[in-house]
């Protein structure tokens, strides 16, 4: 029988909400600005993007204001343990605003989408969306939270992937993300169910706390372990959760897929970190493969297939897209390693690795919208002789390349070399890992070089201009980045000592 | 001093990138500028440099001074990580009697490869941007005493190594820069395992921190003894060792690891040739002085064997491919490997005589294949081929090339009273007083024999005689009643002209002048071989476990 609460019970409800909502301010302002960007549409109608998008970076700048405020906030639990504040989920949100803030500049550039100029409203109300839903992922800190804020993510990202609604490859891919994304979200309710079952908590931290004190099945933890890292494997796209992948970043437009590929997939490890570290028993870092840290085994192979898979089979990659999809995969694999390791070293590699994923795929993308503009080709044959032609862009591609492969002086080797360094710190257990990373970096050498081989090193079939110019914001926004790349390939400690401040997860046992 | 003969060039390629790309003749003279810059200051740090101190470890006490000389030494990067302490990188430059030589080296090489890149038409500017990144990663990889430091720096050569390859190349260029690439980043991805893996292992013991410097790694004292690269882990010693010897090996070439080398040369341009034989091989044998043998010598000690024996195959399986070669580059690119083999050979030998005759090798291949490949690229130029049986009795026709070609030619070949001869004889010297190589030694003289074969035939198929029936050129009689060789589409000068002359001079007379008196590099590298030497000598390691 279901009683009803007194009416002190319902004032101290009253009294917890009404002080979590000041905990919740980014979340409320960007739930504001989503509203603001569709208002802007629908009352100015504007014939031009630049409004919304202008309004968009303005309000996406201004949260992280609200970001900052959250320093000052953190250990804390709000809305009843559904939602936590602390230094990881900071770094998250921060990284994810800004990946917003890029995805909104590179959708300025991009002549694919600004050729449709009605109904930009709802594009970037949608990215805003995303953004929304992927700071509360990083924050969630229960079971229901994390399935809804992954769902607000998800549906926005299906919308947005199917925007070009008249070119069917457009299409394919948005029910493709849409079908595999309902399959594997499915799995991931199953698996929570389980948990709850095992447990009957949601909140993680309580599950992770029952899960220690009262012991568990080890078969059934492992088989709730499986459907959950499928939900959340299909969110970083990690084989062999995949498939939607390459179909989905060849048909999205560019900014999106750029967008999927870095801030989707960071979301996903935010999860995934936060899940498994807190809620899932760990053997504490000394002993990884200590009883009831079966699930690393499962990240093992997931990590090592990824880097197997992605690297080898964009060998055959003709798109540009698709081969960014398929490296896209790879890196999956590059950063669950770090997430492996379970100690200190490892998240701050990890962390590390996301920010200089962000710049270089970014970059990358960005250099393929300034060249779709002008080519109207994602194709890597259409490459050819532009590198003499856009300096620019030819130079800043041939940098993020370098960087996704890992070399001196960008960023993208510092990544990796913190990843290995995490890796054989633990001594020799882990240097088979490290091993098949960077074998298969070597293997990505080869077809993130067939780049800058058709910019460079081959001439147009085609007669084209001398100069090809692209516009100014796209050219300072690549240089910027370019130039980011660089500079934190050789003074990277500000970059790394963010990472370090961020790797104290809430309710984690380690910390 | 050692910072601004390192950053040089990289001040030049920023400056050329301000200059229009119209502008040809000035992004040549900034370049060429930088380079005899470099040179001046080479020639600064040699006459800075005091050959008594030893270098190769830290002086007793564990600082680099007194030891290394002219040092730089900055933190450069210093991370928090938690319980693993901090993560220091240092820029750390300094020069030693090895690091000298090679910056010597490096500096003329430069010079040479800017004046032979003049005739490059083709995109000059990025041409001459790539060739400074290049010029300043190779001199930093020779000063850098810090693993971190080097590997960013050995890495940096790959990428305009590549671009220049690959856009200034002949017809096979795709295959032949992505070939490099991915030979070299292959060697080079074990390398950063084990770097990881001795930071780990290696503390500095002025800090008592981990750290990447290689010279704190040079003394086994440093080395935590139940680290992953520790005393007592002495699998992953040796596959440490393995690795990286194979890293370097590549670089070096040695067989197996040796086919980018060839399809290299041939599709290089002239001047880049000329880098890739003259410096960039070097780095190959440096990485193996440096770091390879005294990090790892109870390996290297156990392995003397194995690495004479690859020394061998390369000095006789090299001499037996040029030696059936029908383009003259390749013969050249054959040669090379051939007598870097030498240089396997001496650093097997493990005394003194070896490694000296070792090092000395590097620099006198340096400066006699540097002059072969511009030779090679003075005969392409005019002819636009560089098959052997195209010519014959070009002695007549352009006697001051012929000179200098048989100059070059026979410093190749071991002539006594030239440079490469010394060098060779120390080899063979040091190789046959150790026991182990003796016999190897015994086999190798065959490549001497092999070496004359094919260099004399082809200065005879090319130089000697008349001129064959299907030659590329033709042969016209002048006003003045002789007979003048005449090129298709050669505007020029027939024989050398004043800025190959100019080139080929300096070389020829630093040819000769170390065959003759040798000193200038001897006295710079001995004190530092010895103590090397005395590094990887099997007493010290002992008495060295025993402290452990």
């Amino acid at each position: 029988m279901y009683e009803l609460p007194s009416g002190a019970e319902i004032q101290s409800v009253i009294e917890t909400l009404k002080s979590s909502v000041s905990y919740y301010l980014p979340e409320i302002f960007l739930s504001a600005l989503f509203l603001v960007v569709i208002m802007v549409d629908l009352i100015f109608r504007p014939k031009k993007h630049h409004p919304l998008s202008l309004t968009s970076l303005a309000g996406l700048l201004a949260s992280l204001y609200f970001i900052w405020q959250q320093h000052a906030m953190t250990g804390r639990e709000i809305f009843f343990g559904m939602y936590v504040i602390d230094e990881f989920a900071i770094f998250f949100k921060y990284f994810f605003v800004l990946s917003g803030v890029i995805a909104v500049l590179i959708s300025m550039a991009s002549d694919e989408l600004n050729q449709r100029a009605s109904g930009l409203g709802e594009y970037y109300a949608l990215v805003i969306g995303m953004v929304i839903g992927m700071v509360m992922m990083a924050s969630s800190a229960d079971l229901l939270m994390i399935f809804l804020s992954m769902e607000l993510v998800s549906l926005s990202a299906y919308v947005l992937t199917g925007y070009l609604k008249r070119e069917p490859r457009s299409t394919e891919g948005a029910l493709k993300y849409l079908i595999y994304g309902a399959v594997s979200s499915g799995l991931m309710i199953y698996g929570f169910s389980i948990i709850y079952g095992l447990t009957g908590e949601t909140n993680i931290i309580e599950i992770g706390r029952a899960l220690g004190e009262r012991g568990y099945d080890p078969v059934t933890l492992m088989t709730a372990s499986i459907m959950i890292l499928a939900g959340i494997g299909y969110k970083v796209g990690a084989v062999p959760f995949h498939f939607w992948s390459p179909d989905v970043y060849e048909g999205a437009p560019i900014p999106v897929t750029a967008f999927l590929s870095v801030a989707s997939k960071a979301a996903g490890f935010a999860l995934l970190i936060r899940f498994f570290y807190v809620a899932v028993p760990h053997g504490g870092g000394a002993e990884p493969l200590s009883p009831g840290s079966e699930w690393l085994l499962l990240l093992m192979i997931l990590s090592v297939a990824s880097m197997i898979y992605g690297n080898v089979v964009a060998l055959w990659q003709t798109n540009v897209k698709r081969l960014l999809a398929y490296s896209s995969i790879a890196h999956a694999g590059y950063i669950l390693l770090g997430i492996i390791v379970m100690d200190e070293l490892g998240t701050q590699a990890t962390l590390f690795y996301m920010l200089s994923y962000l710049l270089m795929n970014f970059g990358a993308f960005l250099v393929a919208v300034i060249i779709a503009n002008k080519t109207g080709s994602e194709n890597i044959e259409d490459y050819r002789g532009l590198g003499r032609r856009m300096p620019l862009a030819g130079a800043a591609m041939t940098v993020f390349l370098i960087s996704l492969v890992g070399l001196p002086p960008t960023v993208g080797f510092i990544g990796k070399l913190m990843i290995f360094s995490a890796l054989l710190a633990k001594g020799s257990i882990f240097l088979w890992l490290a091993l098949v990373g960077i074998l298969t970096s070597v293997i990505s050498l080869y077809y993130y070089m067939l780049i800058p081989l058709n910019m460079y090193l081959r001439e147009s079939s085609e007669p084209l201009p001398d100069t090809i110019r692209a516009g100014v914001l796209p050219q300072v926004v690549t240089a910027g980045l370019m130039l980011l790349t660089l500079y934190f390939g050789i003074f990277f400690t500000p970059l790394s000592d963010f990472a370090h401040y961020a790797i104290r997860v809430f309710g984690n046992q380690l910390y | 001093m050692l910072s601004l003969i390192v950053f040089l060039p990289i001040v030049a390629a920023l400056v050329i990138l301000a200059v229009p790309s119209s502008q040809k003749q000035i992004i040549r003279l900034v370049t060429l500028l930088a380079a005899v810059g470099q040179g001046v200051l080479a020639v600064l740090i040699w006459q800075a440099y005091d050959p008594a101190l030893p270098g190769i470890i830290a002086s007793p006490g564990g600082s680099p001074e007194g030891s290394f000389q002219l040092i730089e030494r900055l933190p450069w990067i210093s991370l928090d990580l938690g319980n693993f302490g901090s993560l220091t990188i240092e820029y750390f430059l300094g020069v030693d009697g090895l690091s000298i030589t090679m910056v010597l080296l490096t500096a003329l090489i430069s010079i040479i490869g800017v004046l032979s890149s003049w005739t490059i038409k083709k995109q000059v500017k990025g041409y001459f941007i790539l060739f400074n990144v290049l010029s300043t990663a190779m001199m930093g990889c020779f000063v850098a005493l810090d693993f971190f430091l080097f590997y960013v720096f050995w890495e940096l050569m790959l990428l305009p190594m590549y671009f220049l390859i690959g856009i200034w190349g002949g017809p096979n260029r795709e295959y032949a820069a992505i070939k490099f690439f991915l030979y070299t980043l292959f060697g080079s991805v074990f390398m950063l395992l084990v770097m990881i893996g001795l930071y780990f292992s290696v503390i500095d013991p002025l800090t008592g921190n981990h750290t990447f410097s290689l010279v704190a790694m040079a003394s086994q004292e440093n080395y935590i003894p139940d680290a992953i690269l520790g005393p007592e882990s002495v699998v992953w010693r040796y596959a440490a060792f393995i690795v990286l010897f194979i890293g370097f090996a590549i670089k070096v070439p040695m067989f197996p690891f040796h086919t980018w080398l060839p399809d290299a040369h041939v599709e290089a341009p002239t001047p880049i040739s000329v880098i890739l034989a003259g410096v960039l091989l070097k780095l190959g044998t440096y990485g193996m002085m440096r770091i390879n043998f005294p990090f790892f010598p109870e390996v290297f000690q156990a392995s003397l064997y194995v690495i004479g024996v690859f020394g061998a195959i390369n000095i006789i399986y090299g001499a037996f491919c040029a030696l059936a070669q029908s383009d003259l580059k390749k013969l050249v690119a054959y040669s090379s490997i051939s007598h870097m083999g030498y240089v396997l050979l001496g650093l097997a030998a493990g005394n003194s005589e070896g490694m000296t005759g070792a090092l000395y090798q590097m620099f006198n291949h340096g400066t006699i294949t540097a002059m072969l490949f511009l030779l090679v690229g003075v005969i392409y130029d005019r002819a636009h081929t560089r098959q052997i049986d195209k010519f014959g009795g070009l002695a007549s026709y352009m006697p001051v090339y012929a000179g200098v070609v048989t100059v070059a030619w026979f410093a190749s070949l071991g002539l006594p009273g030239l440079s490469g001869f010394i060098s060779e004889a120390f080899v063979f010297v040091g190789a046959f007083s150790s026991e182990v190589t003796r016999n190897i030694a015994i086999v190798s003289v065959l490549g001497i024999v092999l070496g004359a074969a094919y260099l004399l035939w082809s200065l005879q198929r090319m130089f000697l005689g008349k001129r064959n029936p299907d030659a590329v050129y033709e042969l016209r009689k002048g006003a003045d009643g002789q007979e003048h060789i005449h090129f298709h589409d050669w505007n020029g000068k027939n024989d050398l002209d004043a800025r190959e002359l100019l080139m080929l001079t300096p070389l020829a007379v630093i040819i000769i002048v170390l065959g003759v008196y040798p000193m200038p590099v001897l006295g710079l590298i001995t004190t530092s071989i010895n103590q090397l030497v005395e590094v990887l000598s099997p007493v010290v390691l002992t008495a060295s476990a025993a402290v452990n």
